[in-house]
């Protein structure tokens, strides 16, 4: 198994290990929930390392990631990141990325620690149809996250750096200590906060010094566990759970970040069939009427017939109510009743909207 | 430092009993809840609810893991903890007390005599460890 260059500060910590993506990860240090509020309402520090990074460079770089991806590249400029996604031919998800914007020779995609590997054969696949070279960086890189409206503050402490003009899906270039850095304003939790990448040698050093701040009570370290809380609350989608390659970008709710009218990349005629035939499934949320937390794999049915499974659920640490995802027929509407087997019995949920959790529902409504 | 009281007896599935006259009380060792995390959801069965020696009776779920209850003997059912039904968090805080779960009227009680001892116990989590 592979260890990140945080390991031994996680053993340290009394962090609980699991295994994940053959990386050995903390899943827990003081508790989910702890972790999860921590980052709701203050900030929380997580070791993403495990995350891929792969480099695209050269004169045809931009048009590369152009016919890789369903976003559209050319909507970024320098220092400028997108969530986007790599499709097979048929549509299914190869994987979901952000890109980072360099420069217009230099870009950088940051991926799932499972899909590492196949994502960078599938751009070597590629690669020789464009003047673009693609490095696999990886091992270059540690990255951390820190997330939680307190993020700011915090960064801004250790780094001199005033992060208040770095907008949302921006990044920058800093040092810190002669260390090179690349900050983005971006994240994976609903909250503000910063991804940074570093090298990978540096990594403790910065751990440590964003937990020991000077007003340290407000920061904790957060494991694996209340990552996966808190994007459920926030209904986005895990690689493995609501995308893979048997499941298309419409169905998964992405269809914001397929830009048809971009012009050709891969997959893109299975999506237009996909629009012309309109989409069988899509993916729902749900909440739990009957007793009982949802996991993935989980019967869904509706009395008797079996409809699906659910691809991610929990208890929601925010909302102190279980809640979960599910593909199911596109007829579905907000409201509906279906049924969870949940330990061998069928328990009542509805579907609701998602995001399940939303920061301040106030601000939101006025704004429709 | 994990507790093993010497009054109860205990299962291979780290549950444990305590016998007051024909009833037993059953709950999970301070083993299992320190290995299974923050227990955050617990399903018991109703009163009057028939369980079976070795068959599950519910279950409880950690922020990390689902597992099933297995009953230690066999008898009905007659006084669940309701309390942990809002607060299954006690099982970890206290698993001999407050974390309680049921209360059975054995049919048979040659079923206990079976289970291990606190020593057995200790011997047979040293084994886990080291497996």
């Amino acid at each position: 198994m592979r260890h990140t260059a945080l390991y031994p500060v996680h053993k340290q910590l009394g962090a609980r290990l699991v295994e994940f993506a053959d990386w050995e990860m903390p899943i827990q240090y003081s508790g989910v929930k702890n972790e999860h509020m921590a980052v709701r309402t203050s900030a929380g520090l997580f070791d993403v390392s495990h995350m891929g990074e792969i480099e695209i460079k050269g004169r045809e770089a931009g048009s590369f990631c152009q016919w890789l991806t369903t976003n559209d590249i050319n909507r970024l400029h320098n220092y400028e990141a997108q969530y986007t996604l790599i499709l097979n031919q048929s549509g299914g998800v190869i994987d979901d990325v952000i890109i980072y914007r360099f420069s217009e020779e230099n870009f950088l995609l940051c991926v799932n620690a499972i899909n590492t590997v196949k994502v960078y054969d599938w751009m070597e696949s590629i690669e020789k149809d464009f003047e673009a070279d693609v490095q696999n960086r990886s091992f270059e890189f540690s990255q951390l996250a820190l997330q939680g409206p307190d993020s700011e503050r915090i960064l801004d402490e250790i780094i001199e750096v005033d992060f208040s003009n770095l907008r949302r899906f921006r990044f920058l270039l800093t040092r810190w200590r002669e260390i090179d850095l690349v900050i983005a304003r971006t994240g994976y939790t609903g909250e503000d906060g910063f991804e940074i990448f570093i090298p990978w040698e540096s990594a403790p050093e910065l751990w440590s010094a964003i937990l020991n701040h000077k007003n340290q009570n407000d920061i904790l370290p957060c494991g694996l566990g209340s990552r996966d809380t808190l994007r459920i609350e926030m209904g986005y989608p895990l690689y493995g759970h609501e995308i893979d390659e048997d499941i298309n970008p419409i169905e998964a709710g992405l269809s914001r970040y397929v830009k048809i009218e971009k012009g050709d990349f891969i997959g893109k005629s299975s999506i237009l069939n996909v629009y012309e035939s309109g989409p069988k499934r899509k993916l729902y949320g749900f909440e739990m009427i009957d007793r009982g937390i949802p996991r993935q794999g989980y019967p869904v049915l509706k009395g008797d017939i079996m409809l699906s499974s659910v691809t991610s659920g929990t208890l929601s640490p925010s909302l102190d109510k279980s809640i979960g995802m599910a593909l199911l027929n596109s007829e579905m509407e907000i409201g509906d009743e279906i049924n969870i087997e949940i330990r061998g019995t069928n328990r009542t949920a509805k579907i609701i909207s998602v995001p399940f959790y939303m920061k301040n529902p106030h601000k939101r409504e006025m704004k429709i | 430092m994990i507790e093993i009281p010497e009054d109860l007896r205990y299962t291979d599935e780290h549950e444990w009993i305590r016998v007051e006259g024909d009833i037993v009380i059953i709950g999970i060792t301070d083993y299992a809840q320190d290995a299974l995390g923050e227990i955050v959801y617990i399903e018991l069965p109703s009163e009057g609810d028939e369980i079976a020696k070795g068959n599950s009776f519910g279950g409880v779920e950690s922020t990390k893991s689902v597992s099933d209850l297995y009953a230690p003997v066999s008898g009905e059912v007659v006084e669940i903890n309701e309390a942990l039904l809002d607060s299954p968090e006690t099982i970890n805080e206290d698993p001999y007390g407050g974390g309680w779960m049921i209360k059975v009227s054995i049919h048979h009680s040659d079923e206990i005599g079976k289970l291990m001892t606190n020593k057995e116990y200790a011997e047979f989590i040293e084994r886990e460890v080291e497996s």
